[in-house]
């Protein structure tokens, strides 16, 4: 009975009735499948259209803004194109192929419009892995697959993050995003042109898997019956995306395509009904005519599809036999399946017969926007941890514990199983500096080069949804300074519960208003993203948890930050705002206490830190510091450890061992820096001179002296003992 | 001297290969299909993951056209590079002696490794003596031989490269990083020397490789 099926594709009632009133009849069975999944939170944005309208999204270099399968900013002629996106909910049933295929998603996001990939990087949240098997397996497969993607395409994987919270158990959370270069002339839009051009799927056949993907995984909340939706995650194919990619640019590079568009969540449906709702035109499908992995689909099933590899793209009939060729050549199967009308209508045949027929923009633009109802909870909802420190410890046992704590352990055990140098571009790998560096001449001129960082600390968003999330966007920021960087523009991709729940649309609406304002304060534009809701099981709702990509341009690669102390002798000085108040509100510190994600985070003076970036941004680029480090998580304490760690060198540094929030206390706002003591005085004021790097041991004050060998060995093992 | 660099479908380092390459000479990319290696002095097989590599590594693209030419040129005394799958495709066409089997962990591992010139005999290695810091990324990288084949390719100086203590991550026999054939024109490592080009992308040992071949 088809009236009860929308319920099941996840319509609403009052939904179902306004595709009624938006079709004049009653939708047949093609019609409710791609009108659900259109309309789904996944491609429709129900719940967050309206806010993310109140972000930034234009002004200084960008050149492709939200709306396009990725944006993207300028730097001299090229334009570097990125997109962060997730894969929680199908990570979450198979986290191997799940990861893979979102970082292929990713991929072709980039490629549609036209952009070579050169770097990903990921952002990933798991349960507490002591505690956890499960967590550790979702983290063991997750980067496999992360890996298996990446490294086999050749794209070098060169940052991440990860965080382990209890929050995420049921829901783990794997964000991929990915950056890619082009001329900016030659960037090509998705919108359809041109009525009676021809409309060719290239790229893997289309099968079973995947199907209801965008709805039933994206768009609900995960419950005892996962096994149930394995079928839903989709399978990755690295060679068939790396043919599909070559294949691509090699089309666009012949002048070939009039629009290209990549094939992601609702498949068929979604890229087909987009490119003609960008182009103010209609399409025309024939589904006897894509290519089949298994028989008799049916052609609800080949419109839904979420099979991966596969592109669509727009052409003059003139051309086909010229782009069939260049396919066959790499191997690409390639089909035309439609042509472009004027009708302003999406038209499915099955060879001869009609089976769906659709105005364009009830499928697009006519999706069902919902207003939020926020109210701040009366009570935090996120519990207390165990406690995992006695009370009462001294500076250094806090210090190593921390260090060795998942959250605050060396990556090295995950990042050594990506290729990061592939690409010939990589200035700085994982672990050198706080963001990657990529240059863009691969010859060795050196000259004008990118930085890429991703950073976002749920466990602070947890606390205070609007501060947490200014400090997603400013430690992203600070670490492009550590390099030299200035941020050209920014990525998110919002991960929450459900949205229908009034303490989550809160979350969501501060948390938005967060970006907004940081975003405005460091005048960089938001260039797209993503959202990923629902993100909730039996046990509650994950941590609100706003993840910020950002791009930034440095002048010359040579230049570029280390975070090391790398010359016995030099002065370590502390670089502050004067705003600058850390506190150990949930702090990596509080979390070890056994103390839930809540009290007062320090505001951000969101005047003062973009200067402060700037005066560190400029030393580094002048060459003054030989080595930039930003305080974050674990407080000055651990960056002071982490600093000699990355340098193999030891300081001794004079710190009031009775002000633990000094040491341990987390807030936006400073640097840890080295450099000769004269290149320092410049800083004046802003410069606070701690000590000095050298010996073979990290001196924190009066009694509290530990090997470097020791914290190096702590923080090897801290994550790698638990894989 | 013109390099040529193999293109299969799958290759990943290829454009690293030609770009290191052109640091030293001319270089141009050769098509998988084409049996024809466009008059170039050495041939080298790019890395990456050659028709996906989902059957044993390198065991199509030995097939491919482009192959029958390089193993001429090799058996011709010809100047063949290959690197990581490159190396495995080598071993699979019967131009280099042994096998790569999967790391002793299982896993893709990326890791700046030194090697050892144990043998420099090779026009590829030819006055290369210091120690080579030189990126390593691979999950089937582990050399094998049987004993007997070891103790002879050791006797003919072919085991030209080795991981030092510790940098042997992917458990290869006697620590082999590389070998060559009997005449020395073929080398294979799993190594990538195309990524240590340049100091500013963390080391410039590898390009050695491409002025010992240039000179």
């Amino acid at each position: 009975m088809i009236a009860d099926r929308h319920r099941e594709l996840g319509l609403t009632d009052a939904e179902y009735d306004e595709i009624v009133e938006q079709l004049g009849r009653t939708p047949n069975q093609v019609e409710l499948a791609m009108f659900s999944l259109m309309w789904s939170e996944h491609c429709g944005y129900k719940h967050s259209k309206r806010l993310l309208k109140t972000l930034p999204v234009e002004g200084g270099r960008l050149v492709l803004g939200p709306g396009e399968n990725a944006g993207a900013v300028a730097v001299g002629d090229l334009a570097v194109a990125f997109k962060v996106e997730s894969h929680n909910h199908p990570s979450a049933v198979e986290p191997f192929q799940g990861a893979a295929t979102g970082v292929g998603g990713i991929l072709r996001d980039v490629f549609a419009i036209g952009a070579r990939p050169i770097a990903i990087l990921d952002s990933l949240r798991f349960g507490e892995p002591e505690r956890s098997p499960r967590s550790r397996y979702l983290l063991e497969h997750a980067v496999a697959g992360i890996g298996h993607y990446g490294n086999s395409i050749g794209v070098a994987t060169v940052g991440g993050e990860i965080y382990f919270e209890s929050a995420y158990e049921q829901n783990c959370l794997i964000n991929a995003m990915c950056v890619g270069l082009i001329e900016r002339e030659r960037l090509i839009r998705s919108a359809a042109a041109g009525v009676g051009n021809v409309v060719v799927l290239f790229g893997a056949r289309t099968g079973r898997d995947g199907i209801g993907g965008a709805s039933v995984l994206a768009s609900a909340e995960l419950d005892e019956g996962d096994a149930a939706k394995r079928p839903s995650v989709q399978i990755g194919d690295p060679f068939e995306e790396k043919k599909l990619l070559e294949c691509s640019l090699e089309l666009l590079d012949r002048g070939l395509l009039v629009a290209l568009q990549d094939l992601g969540a609702a498949g068929l449906t979604s890229a087909s009904s987009e490119m003609a709702a960008k182009g103010g035109l209609g399409i025309d499908l024939d589904v006897r005519r894509v290519p089949l992995r298994e028989a008799d689909m049916e052609p609800f099933e080949i419109m839904v599809s979420e099979s991966q590899e596969r592109m669509l793209c727009v052409l003059e009939p003139a051309r086909v036999d010229e782009v069939l060729a260049v396919c066959g050549r790499w191997q690409v199967n390639a089909t035309a399946i439609g042509e472009v009308t004027g009708s302003g209508r999406l038209r499915v045949f099955d060879g001869e017969a009609l089976v769906g027929d659709m105005p364009v923009g009830a499928l697009v633009d006519e999706c069902p926007v919902y207003e939020l109802e926020p109210l701040e909870p009366a009570r935090p909802i996120y519990p207390a941890p165990p406690r995992t420190v006695p009370a009462h410890s001294d500076p250094a046992t806090l210090l190593t514990a921390l260090l060795g704590s998942a959250n605050l352990a060396s990556r090295r055990p995950v990042f050594e199983q990506y290729d990061c140098v592939v690409g010939s571009r990589t200035v700085r790998r994982p672990e050198q500096a706080d963001a990657a560096v990529l240059v863009l001449d691969q010859t060795g001129a050196g000259g004008v080069s990118i930085a890429v960082s991703i950073d976002g600390n749920g466990r602070r968003v947890a606390a205070d949804p609007y501060r947490g999330a200014v400090e997603a966007v400013l430690e992203c920021a600070a670490n492009l300074a550590c390099v030299g960087a200035e941020p050209l523009g920014l990525t998110n991709c919002l991960n929450f519960g459900n949205p229908e729940k009034p303490h989550i649309a809160w979350q969501l609406t501060r948390a938005v208003a967060g970006l907004g304002d940081a975003c405005r304060a460091l005048g960089v534009p938001v260039v797209g993203g993503n959202v990923s809701l629902y993100n909730e099981g039996g046990d509650g709702p994950i941590f609100p948890t706003p993840v910020v990509g950002m791009v930034g341009e440095l002048p010359d690669a040579r230049r570029s930050g280390r975070l090391g102390f790398s010359v016995a002798g030099d002065a370590v000085a502390l670089i502050a705002a004067a705003s600058w108040s850390p506190s150990p509100a949930a702090s990596e510190l509080a979390k070890l206490r056994g103390e839930a994600p809540q009290g007062d985070l320090p505001a951000a003076d969101l005047h003062e830190l973009p200067a402060l970036h700037a005066v560190i941004r400029q030393a580094v680029r002048g060459g003054a510091l030989r080595s930039a480090h930003d305080v974050a998580e674990g407080g000055l304490a651990v960056a002071l450890a982490e600093c000699c760690i990355a340098g193999g060198l030891g300081a001794v540094v004079e710190l009031d061992l009775a002000d633990e929030a000094l040491l341990f206390g987390e807030g936006p706002g400073a640097f840890v820096v080295s450099g000769p003591a004269e290149a320092l005085r410049a800083f004046g004021a802003h410069a606070r001179v701690l000590g000095e790097v050298g010996g073979d041991a990290l001196v924190l004050g009066a009694g509290v002296s530990i090997p470097v060998a020791d914290l190096a060995r702590v923080h090897a093992d801290g994550l790698a003992r638990l894989m | 001297m013109k390099f040529g660099v193999v293109r299969f479908p799958g290759s990943c380092d290829d454009v690293d290969a030609l770009l290191a390459a052109r640091r030293v000479g001319e270089a141009e990319l050769l098509w998988h299909a084409d049996a024809d290696l466009r008059g170039v002095d050495a041939v080298i097989v790019p890395g990456g993951f050659s028709y996906g590599d989902y059957l044993r590594c390198g065991a199509i693209a030995r097939f491919a056209p482009v192959m029958v030419e390089v193993e001429r040129f090799a058996r011709h005394g010809g100047l063949v590079l290959g690197i990581c799958n490159g190396f495995q495709v080598l071993c699979e066409a019967g131009l280099l002696p042994g096998a790569l089997l999967p790391n002793v962990s299982l896993r893709f591992v990326c890791r700046q490794v030194t090697l050892e010139v144990v043998e420099g005999s090779s026009p590829w290695l030819r006055g290369i003596r210091d120690p080579l810091s030189i990126p390593c990324k691979h999950t089937t990288g582990r050399y094998w031989a049987p004993d007997p084949v070891l103790d002879e390719l050791e006797a003919n100086g072919q085991l030209a490269l080795r991981y030092l203590p510790g940098h042997n991550f992917n458990g290869s026999a006697r620590d082999i990083a590389g070998v060559t054939n009997a005449a020395g024109n073929v080398l294979g490592l799993m190594p990538h020397p195309e990524h240590a080009v340049d100091l500013l992308t963390g080391s410039a040992d590898g390009l050695r490789l491409f002025q010992a071949a240039a000179a």
